[in-house]
């Protein structure tokens, strides 16, 4: 009897038939998908299933407990909405794409040992490259190379720590690496998580990929790898004291690239890293507080992340532009559409009663009772800086601003659905907390709600607010693209080609060229000539010689051979007679 | 013309939504003193969360150091013209 089934490998098989089928059969098989991997992940009860014997390891596809779960649930949820979000989408393989990466991230929640984790994280790697690349840009294609290159070289880190591992210990159980901490395996995984995480300096490749991915495909990006890295940090990090700080550092950096920023996507993009960043800081930490904050925040910001994608993929979709420079007066003909994209909005900045109020806190009060006031601080300016681009600056630039006289409508209808299902989860996690923190992995006795908490959130947006409106002028959108650490890799790649393409073709050619003829083709070329003479003058001279000769004496002969038989007879008479003189004489 | 519309682009009602933000803000960082020194309700993690007001200030030199910061390294050093990796 089957007692589990794998949610990631009923959305990878049931991708399959998408293709297969038309019309609206495939509509209900594109949602039925997720909703039965959401139905089958709520269904679970806590436990190990799936354990295959494979050579001598032992694979673990189903571990079940309380961290695997939370996040298969937001992973399904977000499946479902962004699958209705693309139902319009007329192409196959981007849903099949879609599919398999959603997956692979299920695979990697539930896999209990590194095998089939790094079986299913190298699969999410090759299956959302194609969401880049469904695109069919030329810039499309060249981010999605980017992309791959960079998870290739962060899942050959985390391939060559897993082997370092089970060399040491002979296991490859995949639990807390601390009792291995400061080990080259532990080093070499850990990058290949923290390079999923979009960690800086290795996180460049998310907002140089996202903003270039389809509308729906962008939707489906910035829910599932950083956040599967965000779980096997919670899994096999927690307490890395790096991790603190790297985080801490993570949600600015964010920030200050998304003020530079003009791409609407890409803005948000940086966010993703910014939000990211309080997840690492909260596994840093690794109090059982700082990991439910982690988890939390995961979970609601998957679902407002998405919403706000889903809002400015909408606006791309119906105006063709990208750039905040060419947007503005949108709200005009997309108010419901931009009430949605407030939604979320609200959502990352923690507005009280949204979704990123009950969840960002805890990571923030995490580092409160750890006593730690400069992550403390820095996690705070960082909250201001959501708000004042997530909430402030995108919207004002996309919607509000200066009427750029863009006149559209609304998005297909189900788009607004899709919007619209999140929406309602971002307000409903605000309202009730409790929904959300009783599937945290660790019982939790935080309350969100407190008369300080409130009134001091309320005061960190509504002044961010004010000095954002004060400051407007500044904040124009400017027509630049900002440098990222991708810069070494870009440019790098350039000056790669340049020195092959210009000195090193150079030194060949005009270099080892000339010396290859000097030394090599001029001397062979001398020796040809004289084996050349003595060919000519010597073989063929020979053999002409032999000719001649035999041609002259055949000219001789000529005259013996006349064919006249009264010669023949004469000069056989002569023989006769000289043969007899001859014997005469002898004698 | 719908609501939002409304609202804003008539002047009058603009700048009775300019006026109740400004009270907003008034009101809001009073509140944030009264919990703390009417209430007694402040139980911060540390000493500097219950200075008088301290998330508006925060909240406000956070903006400001964030954009001027920000925009201060992109001009020197960061923002390239939109053809800089062509």
């Amino acid at each position: 009897m089957i007692n589990w089934i794998h949610p990631g490998l009923l959305l990878i098989l049931g991708a399959l038939l998408i293709p297969l089928i038309k019309g609206k059969a495939k509509k209900i098989c594109m949602v039925a998908l997720p909703a039965a991997a959401l139905i089958d992940c709520v269904l679970m009860s806590p436990g190990a299933y799936g354990v295959v014997h494979f050579l001598n390891y032992n694979l673990v596809f189903g571990r079940v407990d309380r961290l695997s779960l939370i996040f298969s649930y937001v992973f399904s949820i977000m499946a479902v909405i962004g699958i209705v979000y693309s139902l319009h989408v007329e192409d196959d393989s981007q849903h099949v794409a879609a599919l398999t990466y959603i997956g692979g991230a299920l695979g990697v929640t539930f896999a209990g040992d590194f095998l089939t984790l790094f079986i299913f994280w190298e699969l999410m790697a090759f299956s959302s490259v194609f969401l880049v690349w469904l695109k069919r840009s030329k810039e499309s294609i060249a981010a999605g190379f980017r992309y791959l290159l960079v998870h290739i070289f962060g899942g050959l880190s985390l391939l060559g720590g897993i082997v370092i591992h089970y060399a040491q210990t002979g296991s490859i159980e995949f639990n807390s690496m601390m009792p291995y901490a400061g080990g080259l395996a532990f080093y070499l995984i850990m990058i290949g998580f923290i390079l999923n995480a979009a960690v800086p300096p290795l996180g460049a490749w998310l907002a140089d990929a996202y903003p270039e991915a389809t509308v729906t495909g962008a939707v489906f990006m910035t829910a599932f790898t950083t956040k599967s890295a965000v779980y096997v940090l919670i899994r096999g990090f927690p307490g890395t004291e790096l991790l603190v700080w790297l985080g801490a550092i993570m949600a600015i950096y964010g920030v200050v690239f998304a003020v530079l920023e003009n791409d609407a996507r890409r803005l948000l993009a940086y966010h993703i890293i910014s939000q990211v960043g309080y997840m690492v800081c909260g596994v840093g930490i690794g109090t059982e507080m700082a990991l439910n904050g982690s988890s939390a925040h995961a979970f609601a910001h998957i679902l407002y992340k998405g919403l706000l994608f889903m809002g400015a993929g909408a606006v791309m979709q119906m105006t063709g532009k990208r750039k905040l420079t060419e947007m503005g007066g949108i709200y005009k003909t997309m108010p419901v559409t931009m009430v949605l994209y407030m939604i979320g909005g609200f959502s990352i900045s923690a507005v009280p009663l949204f979704s990123g109020f009950v969840s960002k806190s805890m990571v923030v009060s995490a580092a409160g009772e750890t006593h730690r006031q400069a992550i403390f601080l820095m996690l705070t300016l960082a909250s201001a800086g959501t708000f004042l681009h997530t909430g402030l600056k995108l919207p004002y630039y996309m919607f509000f601003g200066k009427d750029s006289g863009i006149r559209t409508k609304e998005p297909p209808k189900n788009m607004l659905i899709a919007m619209g299902i999140a929406s309602f989860l971002c307000i409903f996690i605000g309202v009730f907390p409790n929904a959300l923190y009783s599937v945290l992995p660790f019982p939790v006795e935080y309350v969100p709600y407190t008369a300080q908490h409130v009134m001091a959130t309320m005061g960190l947006l509504s002044f961010t607010a004010l000095g954002f409106f004060m400051l407007l002028k500044q904040l124009d959108p400017e027509l630049t693209i900002s440098i990222d650490t991708d810069w070494f890799y870009r440019k790098g790649a350039k000056a790669f080609m340049w020195l092959t393409n210009k000195p090193i073709a150079n030194i060949e050619y005009n270099f080892i060229g000339e010396i290859y003829e000097f030394i090599v083709q001029k001397p062979i070329m001398k020796i040809a000539e004289i084996l050349k003479l003595f060919d000519t003058e010597v073989v063929d001279g020979t053999v002409n010689g032999i000719g001649k000769g035999t041609v002259r004496w055949s000219r001789v002969m000529q005259f013996m051979q006349s064919g006249q038989v009264q010669q023949y007879a004469l000069i056989m008479a002569a023989g006769v007679i000289a043969i007899i003189a001859m014997v005469v004489m002898y004698f | 013309m719908n609501i939002f519309e409304r609202n804003l682009e008539d002047p009058k009602r603009f700048k009775l939504i300019k006026k109740i933000f400004y009270i907003t803000l008034v009101v809001i960082a009073l509140a944030e003193i009264a919990v703390v020194y009417v209430f007694h309700l402040g139980h911060g993690h540390f000493r500097f969360e219950n200075l008088p007001a301290f998330g508006s200030i925060y909240g406000f030199i956070s903006c400001v150091l964030i954009i001027v910061i920000s925009k201060f390294i992109g001009h020197l050093w960061l923002m390239k013209k939109e053809d800089y990796y062509d």
